[in-house]
């Protein structure tokens, strides 16, 4: 089975000219179906490596395959983009029409899809993302969280395989980034969704199937988030953290008391403590 | 204690007598005393941003009334411009509104407009630099230069160099990573505590809310819901998930415990205070088991 997305060795840098490498000798493996989450201090190149993953920016040194397709193949660029979707960090700079079943609907106008094809689309990727129930509303009377089902709910009528989200919770309320995320896992879960998503939300990245942990460039650190998490130490020293479960385990541990490696949510967290009591 | 900050029957209507206006606040009462450190926390559209720029005469109340330090805002509507730096009200994002082509002259901004003497502006630069902890060669390099955790703290650094009598922010550390998150609002911790100034802060992340704020403030559609200490208000999480929000983790992890059955405390919402609390109840188990 081929691979959602390859990028190997990849390097790019904005100036030409300058020897500084946002992004330096990445590699990233994807595959059909899963959910990476990938963390990293602010400027470590997050964002570039993702717009290389469906060929917004081509690296300089290295090879970024989606599909099997090579993103500097010109020719299938439009499959590229069509493969995998990008949704951002500001719902409002995403969202362009004055009705929200409008805006879900605007790329596959500008693609000159059929409009009964069209209607079906969107219909389908409004409730895939739970938003249905205000298609008809204006896009501005919406919360943060909605718009940004709305921009997710747009990119998923193309119909992509792979979604890639740039921190697209860091802007929205508790309530708004649960209900994103929920929309996120069902996607993956239940539509088979490849998911790439970029946060600094411990919590959220605990969530995943497998962490991808960059530093100055490079991936730096990768495995389930069990194993990424206890590495409490390490993490830190690349300007992050763990999530507040696994950090009262370690404190805990820290006192003496004997709690198992590899917690990371609350529940787990609670049954381990719930076992010291007994 | 005096109450630095009263807002009285305030009322904010966006557009008023046009087919879109918006009432963003609704009859919202409450005071907050000179020194405090007070959170807020709302969902999105729930009126905070309207709120806090009420502070510094950035809106005008369409009604009710405002005082700071006892005066009344609008008294006198030409000295508006007073508060502006009486209040320092650090914005979301507040690095893009960086223009200056040193980051020395992006914090000297405030000050200038004030009216000091060179000596005192100097002082103040590097003063209120020094708390944010940008080092001295910084300031020349040009803010465009600098990450964005950086340039935020430039941004911030501008708004304490007016020595303000409250400061106030709006999400000041979003999108920044966990070290980020914690220099900055750790910057403006220390800042409270060393010059005893009231804070305001608004933030999305109850773990830092609980962490920082003595008292927390919850805005829910354009009307004051809760103003209580930090644990009285944590401890209403029922609550606070009907609002759309929530609780810090740890407290999560204590409301779960007790669900569990075990007989503990749960206005648990910071990580030292969890350690103890359990440390304490494991103890008292242990002495029991031992009996
Ligand atoms: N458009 C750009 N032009 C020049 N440099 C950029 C641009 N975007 C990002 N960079 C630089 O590239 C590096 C990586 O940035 P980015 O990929 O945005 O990191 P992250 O998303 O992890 O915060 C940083 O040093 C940043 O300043
Ligand atoms: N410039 C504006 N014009 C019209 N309505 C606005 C404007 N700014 C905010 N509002 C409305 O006022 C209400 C409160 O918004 P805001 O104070 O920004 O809330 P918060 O900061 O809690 O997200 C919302 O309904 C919002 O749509
Ligand atoms: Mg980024
Ligand atoms: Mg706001």
């Amino acid at each position: 089975m081929s691979k959602m997305i390859d990028a190997d060795q990849i390097r790019f840098r904005y100036d030409p000219e300058v020897d500084n490498w946002a992004v330096d000798g990445a590699s990233l493996k994807v595959e059909k179906g899963e959910f990476v989450a990938v963390l990293g201090a602010n400027g470590c190149g997050k964002s570039t490596l993702a717009k290389h993953l469906n060929a917004i920016l081509l690296p300089e040194a290295g090879t970024v395959l989606v599909e099997e397709m090579d993103t500097k193949d010109e020719e299938q660029l439009f499959q590229i983009r069509q493969t995998v979707g990008m949704v951002f960090q500001n719902p409002d700079n995403q969202i362009v029409a004055t009705v929200v079943e409008e805006d879900v609907a605007f790329a596959l106008e500008n693609l000159g899809v059929p409009s009964d094809q069209i209607r079906q689309r969107i219909d389908q990727a409004m409730k895939m993302a739970g938003i249905y129930q205000h298609r008809n509303k204006a896009p501005h009377k919406l919360s943060g969280g909605q718009k940004q089902r709305v921009a997710i709910a747009g990119v998923i009528a193309m119909r992509p395989d792979c979604l890639v989200l740039d921190e697209a919770t860091a802007m929205l309320d508790p309530r708004g980034r649960e209900v994103v995320m929920d929309t996120i896992r069902t996607l993956n879960r239940e539509y088979g969704i490849t998911v790439v998503a970029i946060t600094h939300y411990m919590e959220e990245a605990a969530q995943a199937d497998r962490v991808v942990v960059m530093n100055g460039g490079k991936v730096v650190l990768e495995g389930t988030p069990a194993q990424v998490f206890s590495q409490a130490d390490l993490l830190r020293e690349y300007h992050l953290d763990v999530p507040q479960a696994t950090e009262l385990r370690d404190e805990l541990v820290k006192l003496g008391y004997d709690l198992p490696q590899g917690i990371i949510s609350i529940e787990e967290c609670a049954q381990a403590i719930y076992k010291l009591f007994q | 204690m005096s109450a630095m900050i009263q807002v009285e029957h305030l009322t904010y209507v966006y557009n008023p007598g046009m087919p879109d206006a918006t009432t963003a606040l609704d009859d919202v009462s409450f005071e907050i005393e000179e020194g405090q450190f007070v959170g807020i926390i709302g969902s999105t559209g729930s009126g905070k941003s309207t709120l806090i720029t009420h502070f510094n005469g950035l809106h005008r109340p369409t009604s009710g009334r405002i005082l700071i330090d006892g005066v009344d805002l609008w008294e006198k509507p030409e000295k508006i411009r007073d508060f502006r730096f009486k209040v320092g009200l650090v914005f979301q994002y507040p690095e893009y509104q960086l223009f200056e082509e040193t980051c020395y002259k992006d914090i000297a901004y405030g000050p200038k407009n004030m009216g000091l003497d060179a000596q005192e502006i100097d002082r103040r630069v590097r003063q209120a630099a020094g708390f944010v902890g940008l080092s001295p060669q910084l300031l020349e390099r040009n803010p465009f230069e600098l990450s964005g955790g950086q340039k935020r703290r430039v941004a911030i650094a501008g708004v304490l160099a007016m020595e303000p009598k409250v400061l106030v922010l709006d999400e000041p550390a979003a999108g920044l990573d966990p070290e980020g998150r914690d220099t900055i609002l750790g910057a403006v911790k220390a800042y409270h505590k060393a010059t005893g100034i009231t804070v305001v802060l608004v933030s999305h992340s109850m773990e830092d809310i609980a962490r920082y704020a003595d008292k927390v403030l919850v805005m829910d559609q354009r009307k004051l819901a809760i103003y209580d200490d930090v644990d009285k208000v944590f401890a209403q999480a029922p609550r606070l998930l009907e609002l759309g929000l929530s609780v810090p983790q740890v407290t999560k992890i204590f409301l779960r415990l007790k669900e569990l059955g075990l007989d503990i405390d749960t206005d648990v919402y910071t990580m030292p205070y969890a350690v103890k609390t359990l440390q304490k109840a494991l103890e008292k188990r242990k002495g029991e088991a031992e009996c």
